[in-house]
């Protein structure tokens, strides 16, 4: 038989746990671009246009993309506590 | 054609908590694949970054149907898809998505294979410019002068030009792109599921481990990559060649940001002196040249 993987989250785990830095969005600065949705790696932002974005952080690796695309700089790179 | 971001698909092609390392470019391109083709994808992956990502067993990172191969055979057997397909009547498209490992050295023969039998398959290859799933050894898409494990002191040769090798086979259909353009992206994917015959999509994939960079760097890698020219953004449509925005004001050299903008946020290039700057500069201009006769005979 042939092995079948299924799509799933936390195929690799809880990957929240791999972040040092959490990226914090500052909501009234946000215009509702969507460019983090858009260019996140993980999939972990939501965005609805009108309704602006949310994180995921259960499986955001805190790669940071989001806060260097973000063109009003409304995403802080927070460290992580130990 | 206009493009809204609220408009593309909510639906998640990438599924969180996947092995990807963190800031991954190949990831955002496939995000993109995911939003243009959807449902009607079926991938053929062979050994690569993107079969850890979505071969973890039980659980695949990626909600779309794939079938994982052996390293050279990824061509022939989405072939072999998209024969099934025809025969069938199944609307779909048969899909390849390979590294530039998997396709510039070890697949080379299949894609050779396919593009002379005009087989109706999609090969896009996510490039990172080295085998990075096993330890970032050289490949021959590596570009010239870059660090990898097994050129510690540069790669000495330059970098193989698949899209154009692609184009000259005389494929229906074959583009270059980057992640840090999705939109172009997804035109072009768009525009290669409307194409009968040979698809073959080149897509510029930044790699922070193995390029060396801050992994929040990825898009702005990217994204200098084409700014400096280094990148070229083009397309060869049924015989018509040109180059798309905004690589068309870069074909006048002067608009370009100096290559040194895009070489030193990355420790792979690190070593580099001026001079060696200089002779990539050359080089990258020689590139343009060719491009560009190309645009002009075939437009």
């Amino acid at each position: 038989m042939i092995p079948l993987s299924k799509p799933a989250p936390a195929s690799a785990g809880i990957t929240g746990t791999w972040r040092t830095y959490k990226p914090v969005v500052s909501l009234d600065k946000c215009i509702d671009c969507g460019l983090c949705w858009l260019y996140c790696p993980e999939s972990v932002i939501d965005w609805e246009k009108g309704h602006k974005v949310t994180i995921d952080y259960t499986y955001c690796k805190g790669c940071g993309i989001c806060a260097d695309v973000c063109p009003v700089k409304a995403i802080n790179m927070i460290p992580e506590e130990a | 054609m206009s493009f809204r971001l609220d408009q593309l698909p909510k639906k998640r092609y990438v599924v969180p908590g996947n092995a990807a390392c963190a800031g991954c470019g190949m990831m955002i391109g496939w995000k993109i694949l995911g939003m243009a083709l959807g449902e009607e994808a079926v991938l053929t992956i062979p050994a690569s970054c993107a079969s850890v990502v979505q071969g973890l067993s039980p659980k695949s990172g990626i909600a779309m149907p794939i079938l994982n191969v052996p390293f050279a055979s990824a061509a022939a057997v989405a072939t072999g898809i998209a024969e099934a397909f025809k025969t069938l009547g199944v609307k779909g498209h048969a899909v390849v998505w390979a590294g530039d490992g998997g396709t510039a050295d070890i697949g080379f023969a299949t894609l050779s294979g396919a593009a002379e039998r005009n087989s109706n398959i999609l090969y896009i290859m996510y490039d990172n410019e080295a085998y990075m799933n096993t330890g970032i050894q050289r490949s021959s898409s590596t570009p010239r002068a870059a660090w990898t494990t097994t050129t510690p002191m540069g790669k000495r040769e330059r970098k193989k030009d698949v899209a154009l090798l692609m184009a000259m086979h005389g494929a229906p259909y074959v583009a270059t792109a980057s992640i840090a353009y999705p939109q172009d992206f997804y035109r072009k994917l768009k525009r290669a599921a409307e194409v009968e015959g040979f698809k073959f999509i080149h897509l510029h994939t930044p790699c922070p481990p193995g390029w060396r960079f801050d992994p929040a760097k990825t898009v702005e890698v990217a994204r200098l990559a084409v700014e400096t020219g280094a990148w070229i953004l083009w397309e060869y449509d049924n015989g018509k060649f040109k180059l798309n925005p905004p690589s068309t004001i870069y074909a006048d050299k002067n608009k370009r940001k100096p290559l040194k903008e895009y070489l030193k946020l990355q420790g792979r290039f690190a070593h580099l002196t001026d001079n060696d700057i200089k002779n990539l500069e050359e080089e990258i201009d020689a590139k343009w040249q060719t491009i560009l006769a190309l645009a002009k005979t075939f437009s």
